[in-house]
């Protein structure tokens, strides 16, 4: 697959929108727009990133937006996709917060953000498309220990990847995504 | 005034060193620490903030801008939004600039390979705690699983299904 390399206004314009678009999760939106429109990275590449990202303290969309925008540009190029994600959004949040008054007695628009908050079923979806069949047990076993008996997320981090790592490298085919 | 912005910006710099994973790690130590240490609004105010900021599009980090502008206006949301972001995109571009400079050695290539499946994990992992939290009937959990086989079946944009979903969640109610 033929990648793209994006110019800072890319970045900052590309993460502008995807930032306005994110409810309730913006993972799935960043791989669509990364990987399947703009085609930036290789779905690989994503995952990579990705799993950098998770280890970093920090929200996962914003460690991806500065690492891809150092990756294609430098330091710049990190600054330019940071500030495209945030600067907007903080005008809205702040608009948010000016009307909240307004809004929050009314029940039609709580339902409305009930049915927006649903779609988490993207997430859901983005999960499948990465899992590889060995890959796939090891997920299952980090998605158990975190959602049913919340054990805390860097605790899990620690032990299973070093697992991960061992077993994939012993057992898998080449993997690193699709 | 200057007083409040510093304690704004070392409290949020310091919670973003602990946030792995996104916001909701930190997220009770934020209210404790606004709520109960810094006397900036009520429990009730606090809620309402992370329930807009749930509702907004973006990260739900985006709470932390909200907050510092209910604390000190502009300039507080600036210095909480530059304590929170600022210090992990710095330890992001380092890593990253490491993870680079080892391209080719042979072990990088086995942590790549053994960080997807804990990716996969961590994923699946948030989407079924916020799938729990958001599908509180059964016409929301069908919302859900809906949104879920057309986002791996299907092409569409995902915006035209979180809108989709929105838009049935409202009428749903009204029935």
């Amino acid at each position: 697959m033929e990648t793209v390399v994006p110019t800072k206004r890319e970045l900052f314009l590309g993460f502008l929108s995807l930032g306005m678009i994110s409810f309730g999760g913006a993972l799935p939106l960043a791989r669509n727009m990364v990987v399947e429109r703009r085609r930036w990275l290789r779905p690989e590449e994503f995952v990579e990133l990705l799993g950098l990202c998770q280890f970093l303290p920090g929200g996962n969309i914003i460690n991806l937006s500065v690492v891809l925008g150092m990756r294609f540009q430098g330091v710049g190029g990190a600054f330019a996709a940071l500030l495209g994600l945030i600067a907007m959004l903080s005008m809205v949040v702040i608009a948010l917060g000016a009307i909240y008054q307004h809004f929050h007695d009314d029940p039609h628009v709580r339902h409305l953000f009930a049915g927006l908050a649903a779609a988490a079923g993207l997430l859901i979806s983005m999960a499948i498309k990465v899992a590889l069949p060995l890959a796939a047990a090891v997920a299952l076993v980090c998605f158990a220990a975190i959602a049913v008996p919340r054990l805390p997320l860097l605790t899990t981090m620690l032990v299973l990847t070093p697992v991960s790592v061992l077993l994939l490298a012993r057992f898998g085919k080449n993997g690193g995504g699709q | 005034m200057m007083e409040i912005l510093t304690s704004l910006l070392t409290l949020f710099a310091e919670l973003s060193r602990l946030a792995f994973g996104g916001g909701n790690t930190i997220l009770p130590e934020m209210q404790r620490r606004v709520v109960e240490v810094h006397h900036w609004m009520s429990a009730e105010e606090f809620s309402a903030l992370f329930a807009l900021s749930q509702a907004a599009p973006g990260p739900n980090l985006m709470i932390v801008t909200v907050i510092g502008w209910h604390v000190a206006s502009l300039a507080g949301a600036l210095v909480a939004t530059v304590g929170m972001f600022l210090p992990p995109s710095v330890l992001a571009v380092g890593v990253l600039h490491a993870w680079e400079r080892f391209k080719d050695r042979p072990w990088r290539a086995a942590v790549q390979t053994g960080l997807m499946p804990m990716v996969v994990g961590l994923v699946a992992a948030s989407a079924a705690l916020i799938a729990r939290s958001a599908d509180l009937d059964w016409k929301l959990a069908a919302i859900t699983a809906g949104c879920a086989a057309l986002a791996f079946k299907t092409k569409i944009h995902p915006v035209w299904l979180l809108l989709g979903g929105g838009v049935i969640g409202m009428l749903a109610e009204l029935i």
